[in-house]
């Protein structure tokens, strides 16, 4: 039905076209003198085609579906489809029947709706698509009518294309709206199960809910202290790697280096940025933590096999090249007329950096290692792949400890039981990690826009 | 003079040892800064480079798989007995008891269950796929004896890549005399063989968490259980041709070094695997399996082709879907946008969605494509959806880049001989911005074909042996098959886990010198 929809769309598209190019070409070449080139007339009587065709694709289709459905449910037993969820299962059987799979196990007068299911259908699929032929013929006859030689056609046309354009660009706020309620509903159905006191200041985490009330641990507990500690303590780990390291670099890049150098290094740490972190993770997981685990033995530690040493200096390591590009473009936008005062003062280059450019640029430098641990905190497959499972209480890096992403990958992946406390859980963590990392985020690019004026 | 206190200046010490050693530390901790910094850099390459030998390591022996040539007797009355010619039928028939029967000719010796049991499962299960392909496509050639390639299993694949055990071969001194030819026998030797392993003990009896001592004697393999200084006892792994003396030089003391209790492969194992490589039925070739077969539970049969279709075809929908979205994004900010509060909402939108942890786009496609609008799970549309969001302000960003790196007066030009503003922008500026868009898509490709957390979310880490098709079968992805592979415990799947890696990094390569082969090749200064 779809397809046929939109083969007749694309068919009245191309004639349409085709006929207001013509018509402007023959009225050029006749000699009359027209507003638009040929091409816009062409496209203006495209767009009289594709608007109501679409228009009723998009409002028709759904509308037609419902009724379809709710003729199928009416010929169902009240007392079989009482409530939402019977109704779904039966419409779900209904629609498996017309599809040509035959169930074994459907009553008859779930084979009696499948039938008027498939009847409806019919009328309805037809009643769209003759609907459709028609609003196009429409739209193609008044377009043609109102394509003149003086017509603005370019006008309508290009008025249509800016809003196409402004349509594109508020998708990245469609998004972030998307992201924003689909963890803030699912968050506010956990509220109801679980108080927010208990999330925020719960010491205990262990989502599993058993499936009997009777049985151990059936409430589970959604306590998020552990996970902020576990992520907390492997984002430390990682930005003592990656904060000296990564400040060292970019001060070697920015004042020191020689092109030729810099040439030559930048495409290292690229390399870096551009390894994805499922690679790192495995790495992690199979070189890292087995090293660890071998040199702690050596000395006589225990070590976890997950140890969140191993999952921080690898998460370390990977955020380098955020902190260095960053630092590397604050501390080059720091102006030069500072450094030669300075190097006029007598100091070395050292000493320049030291109590001259750094000072100057500590508040870019900030939001860079902000804007860092915004991406440790949020990184996901090192943790899933290195980091444990358990929500252990503890700071000792020996230990294995879990993180916000490890838990939401570990609740989502898999069979889930809709509407549990457990899959809303999981929601509510992306809710605090989303609004935790944005904050991060808002406040870094902040600093740096403040700090761009500060210099410019 | 009033002022009875004049201030005298302190005069400058320059030349003082004293001085001179501070301009000394001045100097040194000039360099050690410098030096830090070199450091950091050389530390990042180092920690590079280790990444990368360690993946390489790992993955090379993926590449290559071993496998036993024999010599099959296609049987009529086993594949084909009412000489049908009919493929249906002949993809019924045993193959696998075929070639099993073909390894068995081979030690005809071994005749008790267990022993052959062991023998069979050195065969892949999947060992006569090959053979019934063939078959199948020629059915004149039941009732021959061809010489075909078999796959064999994941244990026999991993001996010969030398993860079981080195055998070490020595030339026997004096001679050495059998008791049989089969069974448990005895073997006198006229000189002690063993002394450095006996060392003060007059006698040893042999565990399997010692190294293995066979001895190599007439065309057959003794396993020593007991070593005197002079007299052992053993168990015949490989039967003898006779129970002759053998002269000093034409018998060996063999050495499986790793005792058996640490390997997966037992001493009967080991000696069927070395002589059939003495009888040049072990072939090693490229992995080419690697490459054409999907997922599997068997290590020597799986394969990337299911993960990497799949990923052509989630790159595919998310290239179509993010890059008119993205250009046209760009084009509107750049172009079309009046300075309002709207358009300030818009830009800092995307530069915080840039932002925002990968995995938060899958609870995304969780809730609203799987959830809201009923997408099927582990499908490539749904993943292609969610990769394209992710990636949709890295396109609108450097596409900004690339159309505000045109300069105005080309604008200018096209508007003052009369061009719309619109036709000025996709008539002029948009094509010599184009470098620049596709380098900034590439790259955001790139990004998107590494990424993995937010397509766990979807669903598609299930497991999918079949190759997809299409948007909407179930899928899996490069990424997330190395992740998959990675929790395996079997050294193969390791293996296969970095060959992966491997292809994924060798893509990610190509991908980003094309981009940088884009820009320098139509990078226009103006």
């Amino acid at each position: 039905m779809t397809l046929a929809y939109l083969g007749i769309l694309a068919l009245l598209i191309a004639i349409g076209f085709a006929f207001g190019r013509a018509r402007a070409k023959a009225a050029g070449a006749a000699g009359r003198s027209l507003h638009s080139r040929p091409v816009y007339h062409g496209l203006f009587a495209v767009l009289a085609i594709l608007l109501p065709m679409l228009a009723l694709f998009v409002i028709g289709l759904p509308v037609a579906n419902r009724i379809v459905e709710a003729q199928a449910v009416a010929q169902l037993d009240p007392a079989t489809a009482t409530n939402e969820l019977q109704r779904g299962a039966a419409l779900r059987e209904i629609r498996s029947i017309v599809s040509g799979r035959p169930s074994a196990t459907a009553t008859a007068d779930v084979r009696r709706a499948a039938e008027v299911y498939a009847s409806v259908r019919g009328y309805a699929d037809m009643l769209i698509v003759g609907a459709g032929l028609v609003l196009g013929l429409l739209g193609l006859a008044l377009g043609m009518r109102a394509l003149t030689d003086q017509f603005r056609a370019r006008n309508h046309v290009e008025r249509a294309v800016k809003y196409v354009l402004f349509a594109c660009a508020t998708v990245a706020v469609l998004t972030t709206v998307g992201i924003v309620f689909s963890v803030l509903f699912e968050t506010v159905r956990f509220f109801d199960r679980v108080s927010p006191i208990d999330f925020l200041f719960g010491t205990q985490w262990s989502p599993q809910t058993a499936i009997r009330a009777d049985q151990v641990g059936s409430s589970g507990a959604f306590g998020i202290v552990p996970l902020v500690v576990g992520t907390l303590l492997i984002t430390t780990i990682a930005m003592l790697v990656a904060g000296p390291i990564g400040l060292f670099a970019a001060i070697y890049m920015a004042e020191y280096a020689t092109p030729r150098f810099r040439n030559f290094a930048k495409p290292i740490l690229e390399v870096l940025a551009g390894i994805p972190t499922v690679v790192l993770g495995f790495f992690a997981a199979l070189t890292v933590a087995p090293a660890i685990r071998g040199a702690g033995e050596a000395l006589g530690l225990s070590v976890a096999s997950e140890s969140a040493l191993a999952a921080g200096l690898v998460m370390g390591m990977m955020i380098i090249p955020f902190v260095s590009s960053l630092s590397d473009d604050v501390i080059n936008a720091v102006p030069q007329s500072l450094r030669d005062g300075s190097y006029a003062m007598g100091a070395t280059r050292s000493e320049t950096v030291k109590k001259v450019v750094l000072p100057a640029a500590f508040s870019g430098i900030v939001s860079a290692f902000m804007l860092a641990i915004s991406r440790a905190v949020g990184e996901t497959m090192i943790v899933v792949m290195a980091a444990g499972l358990a929500g252990n209480l503890t700071f000792n890096p020996l230990e294995a400890v879990t993180t916000f992403t490890v838990q939401i990958k570990t609740i989502l992946v898999g069979d889930q039981e809709f509407e549990s406390a457990k899959t809303l859980a999981a929601f509510a963590l992306g809710f605090v990690l989303f609004f935790f990392t944005l904050t991060l985020n808002v406040i870094a690019l902040q600093i740096v826009k403040r700090y761009r004026e500060q210099y410019d | 003079m009033t002022n009875a206190a004049v201030r005298t200046l302190p005069s400058l010490d320059l030349v003082s040892d004293r001085a001179q050693a501070r301009v000394r530390a001045r100097y040194r901790a000039e360099t050690r800064f410098k030096f830090y910094g070199l450091f950091a850099i050389g530390l990042t390459g180092l920690f590079i480079l280790v990444v990368l030998t360690d993946i390489v390591r790992k993955g090379l022996p993926a590449f290559t798989q071993h496998q036993f040539v024999l010599s099959v007797r296609l049987d009529p009355a086993e594949i084909d007995p009412n000489n049908t010619k009919d493929p249906a039928a002949i993809r019924q028939g045993d193959f696998q008891a075929l070639v099993r029967n073909a390894l068995r000719s081979i030690f005809p010796d071994v005749k008790d269950r267990i022993g052959r049991r062991q023998l069979d499962n050195l065969l892949s299960s999947g060992a006569a796929d090959r053979l019934r392909a063939d078959v199948v496509a020629d059915p004149g050639l039941i009732g021959q004896t061809v010489k075909v390639p078999v796959l064999i299993s994941e244990r026999a694949d991993l001996y010969y890549k030398n993860f079981s055990t080195r055998v070490l071969r020595q030339a026997g001194a004096g001679t050495a005399t059998p008791s049989g030819t089969s069974g448990e026998i005895e073997i006198a030797l006229s000189s002690d063989n063993f002394a450095a392993v006996r060392r003060t003990r007059a006698e040893l009896t042999l565990t399997e968490n010692d190294p293995s001592r066979l001895i190599a004697i007439n065309g057959g393999l003794v396993k020593l259980t007991q070593i005197g200084d002079t007299k052992t006892a053993g168990t015949v792994l490989l039967p003898l041709q006779s129970d002759a003396t053998a002269a000093p030089g034409a018998w060996q003391v063999v050495t499986f070094q790793t005792p058996a209790a640490n390997r997966r492969v037992n001493d009967r194992e080991v000696a069927w695997f070395e002589r059939l490589r003495e009888l040049g039925h072990v072939e090693s070739k490229f992995n080419w399996a690697f490459f054409t077969s999907g997922d599997s539970r068997e290590p020597e049969l799986a394969g990337i082709r299911g993960a990497l279709v799949g990923s052509a075809i989630t790159l595919f929908v998310t290239l179509i879907i993010c890059l008119p979205l993205g250009v046209a994004a760009a084009i509107y900010l750049e172009e079309f946008a009046p300075k309002n509060r709207l358009t300030e909402i818009i830009e800092v939108n995307i530069n915080n969605l840039a932002a925002v942890p990968s995995i938060v786009f899958g609870l995304l496609g969780l809730a609203v494509f799987l959830n809201f609008m009923g997408l099927p799970r582990s499908a490539p549309l749904v993943g292609g959806l969610v990769l394209a969001l992710l990636v949709l302000p890295t396109i609108i960003i450097a596409s900004r880049a690339a159309l505000k790196a045109v300069p105005p007066s080309i604008k200018e030009a096209a508007l003052g001989v009369g061009a719309s503003h619109q036709q000025a922008i996709f008539h002029h500026v948009l094509p010599l911005a184009m470098p620049g868009i596709m380098t900034g898509t590439i790259i955001g490709m790139a990004h998107a074909l590494g990424e993995t957390a937010p397509l766990l979310l979807i669903g598609m880490v299930a497991f999918i042996v079949e190759v997809p098709t299409g948007i909407s079968d179930a899928a899996t992805v490069l990424p997330v098959q190395i992740y998959l592979w990675s929790d395996l415990p079997e050294i193969s799947f390791q293996a296969k886990t970095a060959a992966a890696i491997m292809v994924l990094l060798l893509f990610l390569f190509v991908m980003n010198g094309a981009a940088i082969a884009v820009r320098k090749m139509f990078e226009r200064r103006w």
